[in-house]
């Protein structure tokens, strides 16, 4: 946007010094919570002292990390967020996968399979995404201990896949929408039903709108809190539950190198997601706000 | 028995009516166009062919089995689609045998299927290639050869040439008319494009707000519009139409044309071509329809004409065309077009000698638009 | 919905006349929508109603279904703590909306100038949202804490009187929140911003470039003029986040110091599975609800009406 031809003066070099400057310490901003995190999580118990935040740790140490993910107290229970990680693990995995396929099967009937009232069952969907969760969760509890799913790892699937699909939905609609449907009507006319035009012709031009949702949903699942602490017990618990419980227990010194191994246990695996796909996750971030 | 037969089909998008009453009927082998300007209605009559929109009343008929209430798949109709429609994860040879395998074709069959087509439209070099691959031109001929593979009892095509270059467009056209004299298909042809509709068809169908308003050969339709809209609309540069007074009696009407500035023009109307309807309006203002090769220049294509009548207009625009010039001339109250030859070299400003054919003039009443004569 | 509508009824009236095939395809659409119609049906509207009814009624630890009117919510109004939440939802949203429209704009603006590693920069703003809230407020809860935190280290330099213990100062404690929130979300802001400005038709800026304007002068008149809509939606996500905010104040505050720090979200949560005071949560919920609507009422009536001009 600057122009093409730039003059050398300078004040305009001194401009791009400022700005340089600028952009950095925004950088160190963003990155300092995470290089304390990760720099305590190295260090010892005994360097932990006022004033040593940002020191190096003089004798690095996994100990923290060891503890974090296998001793450490989470509440009654002294076994590690290490279990936890794997209730979340096993609660995100089918709870993405279904709410991903539900999703994907909703957009493509809500835009190749218009009928009378399609758009407006889609914004009766979509509501969904805007409620605030508080609004459901005293009869979502109840109604969970009827299915005779409370404090169990289904019960929470369950609960994420109920409350994403009005976003999996709002995805695939919005990314179908764009798919001409002339493919659909060409299909259609070679014969094919809607299954299969869905299978042959939809599906495998789909990939990035899968991976989107998938990292959405994910991140999602994973990085949440209110229905893990609202509808799980001790031994279902999501790592989230786990780490909090972790960082307020009460009894004993409190180990901070060990609450931040763990809190990097628990941000782990949705960074690396974003490491590995960050576009993704911003376009499933621009998408999955902006609009219907 | 015709191939293809719509019988009062009516559509209703809510409130608003898409198609009113619409029936035609074609023969097999025929190639029907329907043409008009966007929003006539001419491509929701081809999608309720192909059983993509239920109709809200009617009957379709293919080859004489009612179809109005068959899927797209059970109609055993081909289309091809402005957009061309290819499947994008498919290569060009599954693309062209998807519909035979939807119809369990065994894969021998598909496979000769295949290389027939790609022979014929002569792209078996982009068989294993993807749709994105392909240039325009290219994914034209795909699209055309997927329809082909199934040999259907119908086509459809759903301006099938409106994205590509003008070039590339005249030489489809070609080869479309070519394919279809060589196969004897029976094709109905969505367009805009009045050139295409006048080079391509048999039989067309200008349509305009949900109505045919007029179906006949491409001579008839040019030549004998049943009204003003049909009149403008086929033919470019398009027809003038010069408001006139109708004067004189019985065997000799004549048409007085007046010009601001200048002396009246009165043509004589041709015996033969009066009509009884005209008999009423003497003294009335009608509108006369001239095309632009109506007009010539004294001298040269004098011949040709019946009943020529001289005039010299002042002309205020010249515009060459390469194989004929353009001429805009001061006449009634607007402006008209003429068509000349290459050789005429006159210049703006000046005046020119023309002669008006009567003997292909037609005539409207301006109000309702309704072909006096 | 179908069979009431007046395209459908020629469908239906003749249904008898289509094949069986073509009869199913007309209704798998339908029925593969069904499912998710009345999931949305059930758990959305369904449980906002129970909800609703539940506000109405005098339960505590479980629900019961006396009716005592409006009662709970008139409880609610004169309840010290909600009105504490409350102004503090209005405290912490305001700055925290605003603040990550300012940075994010200008973030996103600094990136523009075909800055070497701009990828690296953006990756480097954006990560924290990827975290959780809970993973966001322990660590800030670490670098908050005076006695070893940011405080702390500062004092270490030598400003032996640096003072920043407003996670221990009742009245300072919201601002902790909204601290750690900016971190997380304004990266966020400045993503949607920076993809605006690339939307921009760029003939715009060189034609005001040829009219003599100077780059600020085209920012400021030409440029973020454009932004409305983005500003309009982050305007919207933001405070959809600020108001469902509840384990960000879980995990840096918990609610404290004493419940100065407390949110509608947290009460809700407090009242309805700790203090067992299942019709004031509910009523407390409902009033989120009500504030959700306000925000997106007025959102989705104006995008509803530009997509029908445009």
């Amino acid at each position: 946007m600057a122009d093409p031809i730039r003059r050398r003066t300078l004040g305009a070099r001194l401009a791009r010094a400022v700005l340089y400057t600028v952009l950095l310490l925004a950088a160190l901003f963003y990155l300092l919570p995470l290089a304390v995190m990760l720099i305590t999580s190295l260090k010892p118990l005994a360097e932990i002292t006022p004033g040593t935040l940002l020191s190096l740790p003089r004798e690095p140490t996994l100990a923290p990390w060891a503890k974090a993910w296998g001793e450490a107290c989470t509440g009654m229970r002294c076994e590690g967020v290490g279990v936890y990680f794997f209730n979340s693990i096993a609660i995100v995995v089918p709870a993405v996968l279904v709410s991903t396929i539900v999703g994907a099967l909703n957009g493509y009937a809500l835009t190749k399979w218009r009928f009378k009232g399609s758009e407006l069952l889609f914004a009766l969907m979509l509501f969904g995404c805007f409620i605030p969760f508080q609004v459901v969760l005293l009869p979502m509890a109840q109604t969970l201990g009827w299915l005779g799913l409370s404090s169990s790892r289904a019960g929470l699937i369950l609960v994420h896949v109920i409350f994403g699909i009005a976003f999996t939905t709002l995805f695939f609609r919005n990314f179908y929408v764009a798919v001409p449907t002339e493919l659909v009507s060409a299909a259609k006319l070679d014969g094919a039903g809607f299954f299969r035009i869905f299978w042959r012709i939809l599906l495998p031009v789909s990939a990035p709108i899968v991976v989107v949702t998938v990292i959405w949903q994910f991140t999602q699942i994973w990085n949440d809190f209110l229905f893990g602490v609202a509808f799980s017990a001790h031994d279902t618990q999501p790592v989230t539950v786990a780490l909090n419980n972790l960082v307020n227990t009460s009894t004993g010194v409190r180990e901070y190198n060990v609450d931040m191994a763990a809190a990097m246990i628990a941000a782990l695996p949705t960074l690396i997601v974003y490491v590995l796909a960050g576009k993704y996750f911003v376009r499933g971030l621009t998408a999955g706000s902006v609009k219907g | 028995m015709a191939a293809l037969e719509i019988n009062n089909v009516c559509k209703d998008f809510g409130s608003e009516q898409v198609l009113k009453d619409v029936s035609l009927a074609i023969d097999s082998g025929e190639f029907l166009i329907l043409v008009g300007p966007s929003g006539c209605g001419k491509s929701t009559l081809m999608n309720a062919i192909a059983g993509l929109e239920p109709v809200t009343s009617g009957e379709i008929r293919i080859a004489g089995e009612d179809v109005t209430w068959q899927t797209p798949a059970e109609r055993d109709i081909a289309m091809v689609f402005q957009s061309y429609a290819l499947y994008p994860s498919m290569t060009v040879r599954q693309n062209i045998s998807f519909g035979l395998e939807m119809r369990k074709v065994p894969r021998a069959e598909r496979e000769a299927a295949v290389e027939r087509v790609a022979d014929l439209l002569q792209i078996s070099h982009l068989l294993e290639r993807k749709p994105s691959q392909l240039s325009g031109g290219q994914r034209q001929r795909v699209a055309m050869g997927r329809a082909l593979a199934r040999e259907p009892k119908v086509y459809l095509f759903d301006e099938p040439l409106s994205n590509l270059d003008a070039k590339l467009r005249v030489d489809m056209r070609t080869e479309i008319k070519k394919l279809h004299q060589r196969l004897g298909t029976t094709i109905v042809y969505v367009t805009h494009d009045q050139i295409e509709a006048m080079t391509l068809a048999d039989c067309i169908a200008v349509m305009r707000d949900g109505r045919i308003l007029q179906l006949g050969s491409p001579d008839e339709v040019y030549n004998d519009p049943v009204d003003l809209f049909v009149a403008g609309f086929m033919g470019s540069p398009s027809m003038n139409f010069i408001a006139a007074t109708l004067e004189g009696e019985s065997d000799a009407y004549r048409l007085r044309v007046a010009t601001p500035g200048e002396e009246a023009l009165v043509l004589p109307w041709p015996r033969e071509r009066e009509t009884a309807a005209m008999a009423g309006r003497i003294g009335e203002t009608v509108t006369l329809g001239l095309r632009p090769e109506h007009f010539a220049e004294d001298d040269a294509r004098l011949g040709e004409f019946s009943e020529g009548v001289a005039f010299t207009p002042r002309i205020s625009v010249v515009e060459p065309t390469g194989a004929d010039i353009l001429l805009q001339l001061k006449l009634g109250e607007g402006e008209a077009t003429a068509r000349v030859g290459p050789k005429c070299r006159v210049k703006a400003g000046e005046r020119l000698t023309l002669r008006v054919d009567m003997g292909r003039a037609v005539l409207f009443d301006p109000t309702t638009e309704q072909r006096l004569a | 919905m179908s069979l009431t509508s007046p395209a459908a009824q020629p469908a239906a009236a003749s249904g008898s006349r289509r094949s069986h095939a073509g009869l199913l395809q007309a209704w798998l659409p339908k029925l593969v929508l069904a499912p998710s119609v009345a999931i949305s049906l059930l758990f959305v509207y369904g449980f906002m109603l129970w909800t609703f009814i539940l506000s109405l009624t005098n339960s505590r630890m479980l629900p019961s279904y006396e009716f005592v009117g409006f009662g709970q919510y008139a409880r609610l109004m004169a309840n010290d703590r909600w009105w504490v939440a409350s102004t503090n939802l209005v405290l912490f949203g305001g700055l925290f909306v605003a603040i990550c429209l300012v940075l994010g704009l200008l973030l996103a603006i600094l990136l523009d100038q075909r800055i070497r590693q701009e990828g690296a920069l953006r990756t480097v703003y954006l990560y924290p949202m990827a975290l959780s809230f809970i993973v966001t407020g322990v660590v800030w809860k670490w670098l908050l804490n005076p006695g070893l935190g940011v405080q702390a280290m500062v004092r270490g330099w030598g400003f032996e009187n640096f003072r920043f213990d407003w996670i221990t100062d009742p009245d300072m404690a919201v601002y902790t929140l909204v601290i750690a929130a900016v971190w997380q979300a304004s990266g966020f802001v400045m993503a949607l911003f920076l993809a605006g400005l690339r939307g921009i038709d760029d003939s715009i800026v060189k034609a005001a470039q040829l009219d003599g304007a100077s780059l600020p002068r085209i920012y400021w008149r030409v440029v973020i003029p454009c932004l409305r809509p983005v500003v309009f939606s982050a305007v919207m996500i933001l405070s959809h986040i600020a108001i469902k905010s509840f384990d960000l104040v879980v995990a840096l505050t918990g609610g404290g110091p004493g419940y100065a720090s407390d949110l509608p979200a947290t009460f809700m949560y407090a009242h309805a599975f700790t203090r067992a005071q299942i019709g004031l949560g509910s009523a407390s919920a409902m009033l989120m609800l009500g504030g959700v609507l306000a925000i997106l009422i007025p959102y989705l009536y104006s995008e509803l009406r530009n997509r029908r001009h445009g």
